[in-house]
């Protein structure tokens, strides 16, 4: 067997894959990565299968060892990369041979990195999929972040070096604002208390994590503060009695009773997904319909990138 | 039946008045199961609860005009169905200010002694009205009025595995450490998901449970961690 050897975990490693998908009825988040769009590069650039399992580093601080030869990405969060102790490019595919020491640096810009492999890491599936959950205890290793002393299965992969032209990387320092679909209980919020919630700045506070973004500003009060249970999808933003909104995300609960104003689309949860705490947000309204598009026009232009190619 | 917007790919369909009732509960199950069928492959997931149904559908094969008009096609002969009579589950539950931090602001709240919140919740029989939150999570329904008790201010960020817990006029038991927003009354041994385990639930939609108080020795025994 080949793969890596986990010399140092960093702050917060886990497994992803594309999610964990059909099993909310048990009550099973979904996982996966929280910036579904550096993820999909990362596997892209390889020519893996889109839900190939691939790390996801929160942070940094990743020491890698490899004891196989292959290739790798890292995308996402800006996070040096370096092999044997010299700078290499992100965004753009990398030989490894067994020996290389790979090192991911702590971020100096975004939150989320992501370290895919050629072919992916074999890990093997928990309901279906990869992806750790630890909440759950499901998924990766154990239900576990990487540990150091782990090993991570992978096959030997050659792969042809491709780089993501650099006007379509990601720009980790703008301010950015938050596209929500209202919905769910919107009516219980007064056309005040909306204006308030799309007009204020909120900040991300510490208590951030895969599970929700909880955000600081402007209180907003609902009319109720309760509802039935009901199930949450992927960016709900919900607003217990405490008045400061909750972004659901990956490892969200399935189910809950807090009112919700609507949703976040997830090309928006992914780029808050890379901000850290004390960051400044805002909201803005999109009509499902115009979310649609941006979904369809989003997938159409990334399709039509043409990768470069080195050597 | 009203649908409504959730996300950008999710609907959610509220049945009935809004309310817990057995007969909404079993248009949920009905409903469910009709559009795993109508939907097919352009369904991702769906979240069955009390009163609604989460409609989570696949961006890149249809969009909410087509999953709107095949709900109401599919939909439209929804009846009154009966309710399921499902098993009767026991779990046991030790209740104490040990266990249930929130017992006795509880039964303060409520001006009622810690015994009689320990008797009224454990005379009743609970539908098992959805499955969510946490893996193994049921809600079950209805608590007495009587010690109903809205949700916490702030939730905690860790409630322990097996807490029996009470939110307005739910009650459930924590399967697994996480936060939460419910009051805490008890703890319950008896592990409410076990992923290993087959069927990894011990209750499922539509069955009922009852509590059996235990003292501290017997849940001790019964494997419970203090």
């Amino acid at each position: 067997m080949s793969g890596f050897k986990v010399l140092q975990p960093g702050i917060l490693t886990l497994i992803q894959d594309g999610g964990r998908i059909g099993h909310h009825r048990i009550g099973l988040t979904t996982g996966g990565p929280l910036d579904r769009e550096a993820f999909n590069w990362a596997n892209r650039l390889l020519g893996n299968d889109s839900n190939a399992t691939a790390l996801e580093i929160s942070i940094g601080g990743l020491v890698l060892e490899a004891e196989v030869d292959t290739a790798i990405v890292l995308t996402g969060a800006e996070m040096a990369l370096k092999i044997n102790g010299r700078e290499q490019e992100r965004w753009c595919v990398q030989p490894i041979k067994a020996g290389d020491r790979v090192e991911v640096a702590f971020t100096t810009a975004g939150a989320r990195g992501y370290l895919a492999v050629k072919d992916g890491f074999q890990i093997s599936h928990s309901f279906d999929s990869a992806a750790t959950v630890t909440r759950e205890g499901l998924g990766g290793l154990n239900g576990e972040k990487l540990a150091q002393g782990d090993y991570l299965f992978c096959s030997a992969g050659k792969a042809q070096r491709l780089r993501l032209p650099e006007a379509f990387r990601p720009d980790f320092n703008k301010d950015v604002t938050l596209r929500v679909i209202c919905g769910y209980q919107q009516d219980a919020f007064s056309d005040l208390q909306k204006r308030l919630f799309f007009s204020s700045e909120y900040s991300v506070t510490d208590r951030a994590d895969r599970m929700g973004y909880r955000l600081e500003g402007p209180q907003i009060t609902p009319s109720i503060d309760g509802i039935l249970s009901e199930g949450i999808c992927h960016g709900a933003i919900q607003v217990p009695a405490d008045g400061q909104p909750i972004v659901l995300l990956n490892d969200r609960q399935t189910i809950g009773g807090y009112p919700k104003i609507g949703a976040m689309i997830a090309r928006d949860t992914a780029r808050m997904t890379q901000l850290l705490s004390g960051a400044k947000v805002s909201f803005e309204e999109i009509t499902m319909e115009d979310a649609h598009n941006l979904h369809h026009l989003t997938q159409r232009r990334c399709a039509s990138i043409e990768l470069e190619q080195l050597d | 039946m009203r649908v409504e917007i959730a996300g950008e790919n999710a609907l959610i369909l509220y049945f009935g008045d809004g309310t817990t009732s057995p007969t909404t509960s079993a248009q949920v199950q009905q409903a469910t199961s009709l559009l795993e069928t109508a939907l097919a492959d352009k369904l991702v997931d769906m979240v069955p609860s009390y009163a609604s149904l989460l409609v989570i559908y696949d961006l890149n094969s249809t969009d909410h005009f087509e999953v709107r008009r095949l709900i109401r096609e599919s939909l439209g002969e929804l009846g009154g169905a009966a309710a399921a009579e499902g098993r009767v589950v026991e779990l046991p539950a030790y209740y104490s200010t040990e266990s249930g931090p929130d017992l006795e602001d509880l039964a303060k709240r409520a001006e009622l002694e810690v015994d009689e919140v320990i008797n009224i919740h454990t005379s009743m029989e609970y539908r098992v009205y959805a499955i969510g939150f946490a893996p193994g999570f049921a809600y079950l329904g209805e608590v007495d009025p009587r010690i109903a008790a809205p949700r916490l201010s702030t939730p905690r960020q860790k409630v322990p595995r097996g807490a029996v817990a009470i939110a307005d006029r739910q009650t459930a038991v924590y399967p697994a450490v996480s936060p939460g927003g419910w009051n805490l009354i008890g703890l319950c041994p008896t592990r409410m998901f076990n992923p290993d385990a087959r069927p990894t639930m011990p209750v499922e939609v539509g069955d009922r449970v009852k509590f059996k108080p235990i003292c501290r020795d017997e849940f001790l025994e019964l494997g419970g961690e203090l």
